[in-house]
């Protein structure tokens, strides 16, 4: 059941037990047993919100920025993924295979915010040895939802 | 003009769905439960293979059997689901939707006098199919006692020395009925002791929300009594490609062969290299959509017990059939009533054959948003009657 209710809760977070309950074939209590056991053990982080910033009036800049840096003894990435990560703008941090180390995401009101963020922030860090930051033009698709209106139904409205 | 036309045609009775149809296309703002193929699109990865097939000019003819590639695939597909195997060489071949398959597979074996045996209610194309064959189609009608599984009572009692073929229809349409392993032995003994052959149409066979799908062709002695018919429509979401397959003993795929070359040539190229793929990467895509249908069949049937509208479970295809014989009205007439009063279309049950009476074909090829707002009217609509 745990891989199917999570596939379910992950596209639509706002669903409630007892429908959930009804679309797995199992009862609302096993329902909720799961998802408090989820929760429990960190599979389930958070019941987000997919929100298209560029239809709104709101101001938003992301760059994705990747991040060379000389890792610690003992601690490897950790420690400088976690300097980055504690900064609210920061919205994602990875640890990349390949060119560069670390990916962020960051997400600020504008491009001079992300210049500041780079240049004060970031690269006075002691082991960063380099950065580049390409900024987002257009998010045609984020977390599996691609953002245009969905189109209408052309089948034929009976066929047998 | 009509005594130019050919009176075997005339005759065909027009398909009972055609006729409802033309009183929900009036209908500008109804919805529709009334769809017999998937709402999902084809998954892209296919849909892109087709393209690139496109781009690289594959756009001629290929063999009239279909592309080898696609036979082997078949083939491997059949071998890894069922265990049976079937030679690419001359016991497979590529038709033009399941539909197609059926006509000809009927037409490769029978003479004039035959009998064709039809378990309804089912798809509305065998029975014109078996009579254009020149065969006297026998019906069985199914009872929703017995799930509308095939019993072998009913089996023996439809069958005459003049018996050539049954039909075997499962997962069905329109009822999601199956049958399990135990009831198939039960036909298959029957059909082996009688000396008659099988046309098993699991085209919906990826579509089974209890055991997997099991294949009379898989049970002994039964792959050389076998047409088996399959298709990328329903598994897949590939109705427009039109694509599907017939396999079976090589003499009989020899004749439906010969029929094949001479009225189609071959399958669409295109969708042919497209299926390659869909065989080859698109398990992970027939689970997610099993999947969600499973969610959609729970939800109708919840709806209907809360309802407490009769309807037994079906555990295939993306059909639930639930019998609306308390209302006192035939299903065309709860069909119309439902249409014009509450805007929902869905399919009488009649038109899939006359024992099809009193209960309603409603598909589950919809968004759960979609669901709901039907299942609502339909809500709406019985409290309405019972009052």
């Amino acid at each position: 059941m745990r891989e199917e209710l999570l596939a379910i809760i992950e596209k639509n977070s706002r669903i409630d037990f007892q429908e959930l309950a009804v679309l797995l074939g199992a009862s609302e209590e096993e329902v909720l047993n799961e998802l408090t056991a989820l929760e429990k053990e960190g599979i389930i982080c958070g019941y987000h919100t997919l929100i298209n910033w560029e239809k709104t009036s709101i101001e938003k800049v992301t760059a994705l920025i990747e991040v060379k840096v000389t890792p610690q003894r003992g601690q490897g990435f950790d420690k400088i993924a976690e300097r980055l990560y504690n900064y609210p703008e920061v919205r994602a941090v990875y640890l990349i295979s390949g060119g560069y180390d670390l990916l962020i995401t960051l997400e600020e009101k504008s491009l001079k915010e992300i210049a500041g963020f780079v240049s004060d922030k970031l690269s006075t860090l002691e082991s960063v040895l380099s950065t580049a930051t390409h900024f987002v033009l257009k998010k045609y698709k984020d977390h599996g939802t691609i953002f245009n209106p969905k189109k209408e139904d052309e089948r034929e409205v009976i066929t047998p | 003009m009509n005594k130019y036309l050919s009176k075997k045609i005339t005759a065909l009775k027009p398909s009972g769905i055609r006729k409802f149809f033309d009183i929900v296309s009036e209908m500008k703002d109804a919805i529709s439960l009334g769809v017999g193929e998937p709402d999902f699109d084809t998954p892209w990865h296919i849909r892109d293979e087709g393209i690139y097939a496109l781009e690289k000019g594959k756009t001629f003819y290929t063999s009239n059997a279909g592309l080898k590639d696609l036979r082997i695939e078949i083939s491997n597909y059949i071998k890894r689901t069922q265990g049976v195997g079937y030679n690419p060489d001359n016991e497979i071949l590529v038709t033009v939707g399941g539909s197609e398959a059926i006509d000809i597979g009927l037409r490769a074996v029978i003479n004039p006098g035959d009998e064709v045996i039809i378990p309804q209610p089912s798809y509305v194309s065998y029975e014109p199919c078996a009579v254009l064959a020149g065969a006297k189609p026998v019906i069985i009608n199914l009872k929703a006692e017995n799930e509308f599984r095939l019993k072998p009572d009913e089996l023996l009692n439809a069958i005459t020395d003049k018996t050539k073929i049954l039909i075997l229809p499962y997962p069905n349409n329109p009822t999601g009925a199956i049958m399990e392993e135990d009831d198939l032995r039960a036909i298959a003994e029957i059909i082996k002791e009688k000396d008659i052959l099988v046309m098993s149409d699991e085209i919906y066979s990826a579509l089974t929300y209890k055991e997997k799908h099991t294949s009379i062709a898989s049970l002994d002695g039964m792959k050389e009594r076998t047409i088996l018919i399959n298709g990328f429509s329903k598994a897949y979401a590939m109705t427009g490609w039109r694509l599907g397959y017939a396999c079976g003993p090589k003499e009989i795929i020899e004749q439906m062969t010969k029929i094949h070359q001479f009225a189609i040539m071959c399958a669409p190229t295109t969708s042919q290299y497209a299926a390659v793929e869909a065989l080859k990467h698109g398990d992970k895509d027939v689970e997610e959509m099993r999947q969600a249908y499973n969610q959609r069949r729970r939800f109708l049937l919840d709806a209907f017990r809360k309802m407490n509208l009769e309807c037994f479970e079906p555990y295939g295809a993306f059909y639930v059939f639930p019998c609306i014989k308390e209302f006192g009205m035939t299903s065309e007439e709860f069909a119309t009533r439902f249409l014009q009063e509450e805007k929902v279309a869905v399919v009488p049950g009649t038109a899939f054959g006359e024992c099809g009476e009193g209960f309603l074909r409603i598909s589950y090829a919809y968004s759960l948003e979609s669901l709901k707002l039907a299942i609502g009217r339909l809500e709406k609509f019985v409290k309405k009657l019972r009052k």
